[in-house]
């Protein structure tokens, strides 16, 4: 059973096209997360599948039904809004039972005092209350069941929020930046909550980030959007180590992936500014080649670099440098023992990489197929 | 800190607070001669007799107060009052919050039609009070003359005693409700769209569940805001009644302010009129309190 | 909900019950510009024609023009409401500073003040400030009229708050340039007070162009009398019962400030919107 599916969905607002076709399937208690630049039609994406807007074409697909012109209510789906959206005059546990009320109790059963009387409201009172009470030790908010919203700090609030999520265990979960006004270190925290209520609500979850740390430390797969496209789905190691498109290695990866212009010639080698890489290309003509931060080393011989600035940042050292032909500039990874060894700023230097990791990309972006003449091969 | 530095400090602390009074004074100066004495005065008067162009002025104590508990034209007056605020609250407050609702549930005609709502705000009450006479007219008005067509007898809205104060309501509706409007279209405006998402995920499926749940708690602050301005307002009617009827037919339309004046400036009983005045501030000191103390703990979530 | 773009034909009824609640709403100030080109046999028939069947316009407005000196009413109203503004604002914006960001014994006292002063309605100091003014003799005067509305409390608490918004720096970078007390007031503190002042001015304007109760007890002949009190004049005097002439001079008052709001609507409705705590 599938627990989200997304079949060529497209939205436009005025003349912008928002969404160009967005395919995508969520499984069973699979989390997903959706990353992208801001803009890039991620939350209007979730939006339509929790029916908060209608997509001009396409259809979304929850549990086993076509959930398209559902109303949102009616589409056993939970979200949590990046500004938690709890109501301000409710206390902690109402909010964690409006979703449940609106369910369970008919109009009238509803109505204040009168509604109490009718038959079944006790026994629905009595059975949201234990669900409402479960919900909220599962986030440790027993102590606060009684506070308005204004009264508890962020994180508590964020809490509430999934709370009100989980409380009825719908099939799909959509979360829409959950921990963006959290402040580093809970954030950090929360995120390993998350995934833990996610394990045990077993629901399909779809998390909407801009957060590229968030996404691959979290999830099981890693959406990529740009554009109004989905530019790639992936595991987290995939999606690092094996993009498919230029834009998805240039988004992920922190420092950016380094880019050099190169070129395979009728013989069939990689060539960057006249030097062979020791990388054979499929096809003669123009491309691109992608190196991690992490990839790169400094060397004897190699891609002559000018090195800029060095970086101290406890665990590593980047070094900044410009490759001499291009001008293009290059981020470097290094282990800090190396430090004494580095060229110092301004001097010239050979850069060397690992060609098995070292990736090549068509002129449209498109990943190429590339053979590496050797395993620990260093270029000229 | 040295000796100097805080012989400086000092200086220029002189300095703010001689600027602070000098920038204040002629405020302060004003509020005194024409806010502070001028209350306090009325607060005096109220317990003399004093009339205009009397020789002698003595206190009377309580006099005046126990002369308003037996006269039945004040409390006529006050009556109609009650009534009146009675009348224009819940009518202008109900129909702002309705048409403003209306507004907000489209992109479309949003200025315009603030627009002509708003205008009776804006507009010279004596001149629309003359609109009204005519249009309240009970032999050439062109309402009665609507109601003559559809062979209905139209009542003598201004001059009967029996509907006057109900005709002077709905003037009074027609002229808050533009102002009401305003405060709540701005008040439906801040309430977060996100809240509106969260309550239909949430299952709120009908219109009126997304206002019980939404709209109207997050309103609170404003409602509770816009009963104590609309209230306060309509103690004060004067325009109309001084306009359109004296007061009459037969004291069925007099209030409070139109009281004050009667007596104070045509009857000249400076005294008397003060006693009523202070009735007038109790009311409105009244309304303004509950709104702080009582009212404003049950909207002001956290 | 309203970031959804409905479509017209489902967006009708809404528009419909509104255009209807606003021809409602209209209603006096159609039947007012209609009867004041309407002959007044016309009138008296009662006929529910919004349209004269004789063009009686210039004889109604001519004849306003030729009993009442409309013009010398506008004057004393634009004369009386500038006055008032006037001097509102120079005594209120100085306060407001000074109560919102320096430092001097008694600011707690004056704020306490301010606060009181909001509380009462200016109805309150009517009898003893005409006791004041009589006894001066300054009854029928621009002072009479003028003079009780120069202080504001609700200006001083608006600016005030106001300026309290301010940042500090901008007050301290003025000292640090060299600027006296007085100078940061008229150089720093004054141009950045407008926002505040249009808005506390279209609420001033509206409130004392309309006010009625003030003018009457202070002003019994024509000379002074401002326009609220002009269209009683000409209703209780000259034309009791000359309905068309009557509606005409109602339209001649009320145009000037409903064709300002007309230009400056947005201005308009957030200046009362913002400074709606009075009313």
């Amino acid at each position: 059973m599938s627990g989200i599916r997304i079949q060529a969905v497209t939205k436009r607002f005025g003349a912008t096209q928002v969404l160009r076709g967005v395919s995508l399937d969520v499984a069973a208690g699979e989390f997903v997360a959706l990353v992208g630049p801001s803009g890039c039609g991620k939350s209007t994406l979730m939006r339509i599948v929790a029916g908060i807007e209608q997509p001009d074409s396409g259809r979304i697909m929850i549990g086993a039904g076509d959930v398209t012109h559902r109303r949102p209510g009616e589409r056993d789906v939970a979200m949590v809004f990046q500004s938690y959206a709890l109501y301000p005059h409710l206390t902690v546990a109402e909010n964690i039972r409006v979703p449940l009320a609106l369910r369970r109790l008919n109009a009238w059963q509803r109505l204040p005092l009168l509604g109490g009387l009718l038959r079944g409201t006790a026994d629905a009172q009595y059975l949201m209350d234990q669900d409402v009470r479960r919900a909220a030790e599962a986030l440790g908010l027993r102590a606060l069941l009684d506070r308005r919203p204004a009264q508890l700090s962020g994180g508590q609030r964020q809490r509430v929020a999934l709370a009100r999520a989980i409380v009825r265990r719908p099939k799909a979960f959509l979360m829409d930046e959950p921990l963006s006004n959290l402040d580093a270190s809970l954030r950090v925290q929360t995120r390993r909550e998350i995934v833990e209520i996610h394990r045990q609500a077993g629901a399909a979850t779809l998390y909407v980030t801009h957060d590229q740390s968030e996404a691959l430390t979290m999830a099981d797969r890693v959406a990529v959007m740009q554009g109004g496209e989905l530019l790639q789905v992936a595991t987290p190691e995939a999606i690092y180590a094996d993009p498919q498109d230029l834009r998805v290695a240039t988004f992920i990866g922190s420092p950016r992936i380094n880019t050099l212009p190169a070129e395979t010639g009728t013989d069939g080698m990689v060539r960057v500014a006249g030097h062979p890489v020791g990388l054979w290309g499929a096809r003669p003509g123009p491309l691109t080649l992608a190196i991690r931060p992490e990839d790169l080393l400094p060397a004897g011989t190699g891609l002559p670099a000018r090195a800029e600035a060095l970086e101290f940042l406890g665990e590593s050292l980047l070094l900044h440098a410009r490759h001499e032909a291009s001008g293009t500039a290059l981020v470097l990874r290094l282990p800090p023992e190396m430090r004494a060894d580095l060229p110092t700023s301004g001097s010239l230097f050979h850069l060397q990489f690992d060609t098995t990791r070292a990736l090549l990309f068509g002129p449209e972006g498109r990943r190429i197929g590339a053979t590496a003449l050797s395993a620990e091969a260093a270029l000229v | 800190m040295s000796e100097a530095a805080l012989a400086t400090r000092r200086a220029a602390g002189w300095g703010e607070a001689a600027t602070a009074w000098l920038l204040s004074a002629p405020a302060a100066a004003a509020y005194l001669l024409m806010l502070l004495l001028p209350t306090l005065a009325t607060v005096a008067l109220a317990f003399t007799d004093y009339e205009l162009g009397a020789a002698a002025i003595s206190w009377v104590g309580f006099d005046n107060f126990a002369e308003l508990l037996r006269d039945a034209g004040f409390m006529t007056s006050l009556r109609n009052t009650v009534v009146y605020v009675g009348l224009v609250t819940p009518g202008s407050i109900a129909g702002a919050l309705l048409l403003a609702l209306l507004i907000e549930a489209g992109t479309r005609g949003r200025t315009f039609f603030r627009a002509v709502f708003f205008l009776p705000v804006v507009s010279l009450t004596v001149a629309m009070a003359a609109a009204w006479q005519y249009l309240l007219h009970p032999t050439i008005g062109p309402l009665n003359a609507m109601l003559r067509m559809l062979g209905m007898a139209g009542p003598e809205w201004l001059s009967s005693s029996s509907t006057v104060l109900l005709s002077l309501a709905a003037i009074g509706i027609w002229e808050n409700l533009g102002f009401n409007l305003v405060l709540f279209l701005a008040g439906l405006t801040a309430i977060p769209r996100e809240l509106y998402a969260a309550a239909e995920v949430d299952g709120a499926g009908s219109g009126w569940e997304r206002f019980r749940l939404v709209t109207w708690p997050m309103l609170g602050p404003t409602t509770l805001f816009v009963l104590t301005i609309t209230m306060i307002r309509a103690v004060r009617v004067f325009d109309t009644v001084a306009v359109l009827t004296q007061g009459g037919p037969n004291k069925a339309s007099d209030v409070l302010l139109f009281s004050i004046y009667e007596e104070g400036f045509s009857y000249f009983r400076l005294g008397y009129a003060a006693a009523i005045t202070l009735v007038f501030l109790a009311i409105v000191l009244a309304l303004m309190w509950l709104q702080t103390r009582v009212l404003d703990k049950r909207v002001h979530y956290g | 909900m309203a970031e959804r773009a409905i479509p017209l034909r489902q967006d009708l009824p809404r528009l419909l019950l509104l255009a209807l609640a606003g021809l409602l709403m209209l209603m006096p100030y159609i039947w007012m510009a209609a009867a004041s080109v309407k002959p007044l046999d016309e009138i008296f028939r009662a006929s529910l024609s919004l349209f004269p069947e004789r063009f009686h316009g210039i004889e109604n407005y001519g004849k306003v023009f030729a009993r009442i000196p409309v013009f010398h009413y506008l004057w004393n109203g634009i004369v009386v409401c500038g006055g008032i503004l006037f001097f509102q604002l120079l005594f209120a914006i100085p306060a407001g500073y000074a109560l919102a960001k320096l430092r001097f014994p008694g600011k707690e006292l004056a704020f306490g003040a301010v606060m009181l002063g909001l509380l009462v309605p200016p109805q309150v100091q009517a009898l003893p400030l005409y006791v004041a003014f009589s006894e001066m003799e300054l009854l029928n005067t621009y002072t009479a009229l003028i003079a009780p509305f120069t202080i504001s409390a609700f200006a001083i608490f608006l600016f005030r708050q106001f300026f309290k918004s301010l940042p500090d720096d901008l007050i301290h970078a003025a000292r640090l340039d060299g600027f006296s007390e007085m100078a940061i007031v008229w150089r720093v503190v004054l141009p950045n007070a407008w926002p505040a002042a249009t808005a506390f001015a279209i609420f001033s304007v509206v409130a004392h162009w309309n006010d009625l109760f003030w003018p009457l007890i202070v002003v019994n002949g024509g000379s002074h009398a401002t326009p609220a009190l002009g269209v009683m004049f000409f209703r209780s005097d000259e034309a009791g019962d000359d309905f068309g002439a009557l509606m005409a001079a109602a339209v001649i008052m009320t145009a000037p400030l409903v064709i300002a709001f007309l230009l400056a609507q947005r201005r308009f409705v957030e200046g009362i919107a913002t400074t709606g705590l009075k009313g």
